[in-house]
């Protein structure tokens, strides 16, 4: 008998309870805009009309639609990087401080080689080489912090997001503050040869969204297909048994926080190149806290977060055109929150169902 | 209480767990629930309790059809259950461990329910005070605890599930006198167990599963080669004892000291060879385990040096002791040994040295497949590790182990398992003997370590003894020493 044949079995029911994780997380979906329609009720506004106008903010036009792409690109990406954290069974709440750190590296290094002779492509190549440099030092610190001080590392993350705030703030308000007045708009811009430049017509460089796509692929394949992504799961579900096995946690736990570093300080450097082009005190534009969002939300299956990254990306720039009906734009973050909820809630209700079945 | 089963189904996902299970329990006996790990009994106890409820099938109580929806459910239709592990609430006194499961108002009679409490303590011979800390008692105290809360809830069945496992031979002649004297009183007693002996000594009637179904019912006088056949469908042979040792040292301890934060061991000295078997004998937590965890580089010794083949490995830690050939089998197998949620496959591909980059899922799946019938585990290669029973744990354990060892350490290699599944692993085991690995385990059960041990070491109160000679001591002589008499 075929290996195929004798698992067949076991394999549909496998197959099955995917198509049911898949309905269970829908319903959250339906759940979490049903009751964004009865704040939007409260709040004397039609859910309808409001969700068109989301729809339309997102891709009424070939800028909107790009605008949303290009704002889909930090986030699959800080959502790939927290995969890794994820499976490894860390939370690696200190992402969005490390995207901070990303960007001070890059503008940092945009400083330092303002004044030389070298190509811009190579200058950009070394300002997101410092910028992955930025993130990595900044994500070992709570692995490092874990490993050896054992500190748990969402409280060292979360510390550690409030430094690199204060890094960020300091810098623009001190060593590299603008000409003349000092000014929480940001730092001097960088020159314009250092821009990453969008497609014509559009609010999208092509070289990110390339970027984007291979960090979403490299985490997807290194996730599900390699020994390094088994031990990483295995270090997850129980690193005490996975130590026994053979697996070297503490190495592990790093190289889990290093990469998603990595992910982060390329995030930063993105933002830097080709959004914001200065250092901000919001540098981080909340990238690093919507992915965690989004990488709880698909249950860590890496293909699934490049989708929901996508809606959520969609939502943050469609969300602006609420403003025309009266509402404000944050509103869109209502919806999000019930979404988080919801899915959380509704797995909550299966894993009992289950568990009593 | 009479208990009747009628064509009670349970399924879970290809496992028939009970396959038309009839089974009529007359009120006022003890009845033996017989069978080897795997056969269904847990399933079909669990669902008389509650936790879970049946494909198909009807519970009678006194001839009476009911529906039992959970455990409280269960308790408040008179039917309490003994769990393997206690399910009290350890940092907390006797008292209100009563108090927690009552169904009394918002301010609880506590005086009443102390007078109660000793009151049953007193009837039953139990020395249990209202004030103690649950977490000062031994396992076979909590026990009488569970039994004295049950009775006091009113139960009329009560279900002991492998109520024998880990308690002391006193605390089971007590136990089983207990049992006796409420059968008598007209309470219905259920005995799960896998253990022959106790079976034929405390049971009026026993029923054997095997395989999810009731193979026979067997009244007394009981004849022990039946149960065996009954039980596994054929007739099993007690591994015999041979000694596969060259005089080569594996293992030199010179002085070790070994601490934590609870006790204290000092100068360990001992040479094992290859192909020895130790047992380590003696109390649960008089120092077995931090022995073992010296022997793997999970604990460093505080003095001393441990040699490895000649080498000196004082103070390397466990990714060396494991390059140079040594297993850990932990006896706490799902929260050290194994990774719930993850497949056998995955398990095997783990355990296997890789420098590949990618997994090759079809050679992974190859050896999965090879090792799980050379091992008798019933699961399939995408089974999840939790879903398997104790005993095919215990064998996906084992499997894992890699080709060439020189030291295999485990802790109770056998605990919770049936006879047969027993003595397979222990054959598996002296088959490593004969390649001339050397084997040290731990266990609790001391025909265990006499059968197959070359030489035993007792550990007591931070002592441990000279090496004992496993072919001359007796369980009585070993006894004496676990329990500090003749140090």
């Amino acid at each position: 008998m075929s290996v195929e044949l004798r698992y067949s079995r076991s394999a549909r029911s496998l197959k099955k309870s995917a198509w049911v994780n898949v309905g269970i997380r829908l319903s959250a979906i339906i759940m979490a805009l049903l009751f964004t329609s009865v704040i939007l009720l409260i709040a004397k506004a039609n859910p309808l009309q409001a969700y068109k106008s989301i729809l339309h903010g997102a891709f009424g036009s070939t800028i909107k639609l790009t605008s949303v792409i290009a704002s889909w690109v930090p986030l699959v990406i800080a959502t790939s990087g927290l995969l890794f954290t994820f499976t490894a069974g860390l939370w690696n709440i200190g992402m969005e401080g490390q995207i901070i750190m990303g960007s001070v590296f890059a503008v940092g290094a945009f400083r330092f080689l303002d004044d030389t002779s070298l190509a811009p492509a190579l200058v950009i190549t070394l300002a997101f080489v410092a910028g992955a440099v930025g993130g990595i030092l900044w994500a070992l610190l709570p692995g490092l912090m874990k490993i050896f001080g054992g500190v748990n590392e969402i409280f060292g993350g979360l510390g550690l997001n409030f430094v690199a705030k204060t890094v960020a703030i300091w810098l623009i308000f001190g060593p590299w503050k603008r000409p003349g007045v000092a000014s929480g708009s940001g730092t001097e811009w960088i020159d314009i040869q250092y821009r990453l430049p969008y497609l014509p017509g559009t609010n999208l460089s092509l070289t990110i969204l390339i970027i984007a796509v291979i960090i979403a692929i490299i985490t997807a394949v290194m996730l599900k297909g390699t020994h390094f992504g088994l031990r990483l799961k295995a270090i997850g579900k129980n690193d005490k048994a996975a130590y026994i096995l053979g697996v070297p946690t503490s190495r592990y736990f790093l190289l889990a926080f290093g990469i998603c570093g990595f992910f982060a300080g390329i995030a930063g450097s993105i933002l830097v190149t080709s959004k914001q082009y200065s250092l901000i005190p919001d540098a981080g534009f909340g990238y690093g806290f919507l992915g965690l969002l989004v990488a709880m939300l698909v249950n860590y299956h890496p293909i699934w977060s490049s989708v929901v990254a996508l809606f959520f990306a969609a939502l943050s720039i469609g969300n602006t055109e609420l403003q025309y009906m009266g509402l404000n734009s944050y509103f869109a973050g209502v919806l999000q929150g019930f979404l988080v909820l919801f899915v959380v809630l509704v797995d909550g209700v299966r894993k009992q169902l289950v568990k009593t079945r | 209480m009479k208990i009747s089963f009628s064509h009670i189904h349970k399924r879970f996902g290809n496992v028939h767990a009970n396959n038309d299970i009839n089974l009529v329990i007359p009120s006022g006996s003890i009845q033996g629930i017989l069978g080897e790990n795997g056969a269904g009994k847990s399933t079909l106890m669990k669902i008389l309790t509650g936790y879970y409820h049946a494909d198909s099938g009807e519970i009678l109580l006194d001839d009476r059809a009911v529906k039992i929806t959970s455990p409280v459910d269960a308790v408040r239709q008179g039917i309490g259950m003994l769990h393997q592990d206690p399910l009290d609430f350890p940092p907390m006194r006797v008292i209100d461990n009563f108090l927690l499961g009552s169904r009394g108002g918002l301010f609880p009679k506590r005086s009443d329910v102390e007078k109660e409490i000793l009151r049953l303590s007193r009837e039953f011979d139990f020395q249990i005070s209202p004030d103690t800390y649950v977490e000062t008692m031994t396992v076979g105290e909590r026990q009488q605890l569970e039994i004295l809360r049950l009775l006091w809830l009113g139960v009329k069945v009560l279900i002991l599930d492998e109520p024998t496992t880990g308690i002391s031979a006193n605390q089971r002649e007590k136990l089983f006198a207990t049992l006796v004297k409420l059968a008598k009183q007209g309470l219905t007693v259920i005995f799960v167990s896998h253990k022959l002996e106790e079976v034929e000594q405390l049971c009026d009637r026993v029923a054997v599963f095997r395989q999810g179904e009731v193979v026979g019912e067997v009244e007394p006088p009981y004849d022990t080669d039946q149960f065996v056949y009954m039980m596994f469908g054929k007739s099993v042979e007690v591994g015999d004892k041979k000694t596969f040792c060259t005089e080569l040292p594996l293992i030199q301890l010179e002085n070790i000291g070994l601490e934590d934060y609870r006790l204290h061991l000092g100068n360990i000295n001992l040479e094992i060879y290859q192909g020895e078997v130790i047992g380590l004998a003696g109390m649960e937590g008089s120092g077995q385990r931090l022995f073992l965890h010296m022997l793997t580089g999970l604990l460093r010794p505080v003095n001393g040096k441990i040699k490895l083949t000649g080498e000196d490995f004082t103070g390397k830690t466990y990714p060396y002791f494991q390059k140079a050939g040594v297993a850990y089998l932990p006896a706490a197998r799902l929260e050290e040994g194994l990774i719930p949620g993850m497949t056998l496959t995955e398990h095997f591909i783990l355990s296997e040295e890789h420098s590949e980059l990618f997994v090759d899922q079809k050679s992974a799946l190859g050896l999965t497949e090879e090792r799980i019938r050379d091992f008798y585990i019933k699961g399939t290669p995408v089974s999840m590790i939790e879903q398997l029973s104790g005993g095919n744990q215990q064998r996906a354990l084992l499997a894992l182990l890699r080709r060439k060892l020189k030291l295999i350490l485990m802790e109770h290699p056998t605990r919770g398992l049936d006879i047969e599944s027993a003595i397979w692993i222990w054959s598996k085991m002296k088959e490593r003997c004969k390649e001339c690995s050397s084997v040290v385990f731990t266990s609790s059960d001391l025909d265990e370590i006499i059968q197959y041990s070359d030489r035993i070491l007792v550990f007591f109160g931070g002592l441990v003894s000279e090496p004992i000679d496993a072919t001359t001591t007796t369980v009585d002589e070993l006894g004496q020493l676990i329990g500090g008499k003749g140090w």
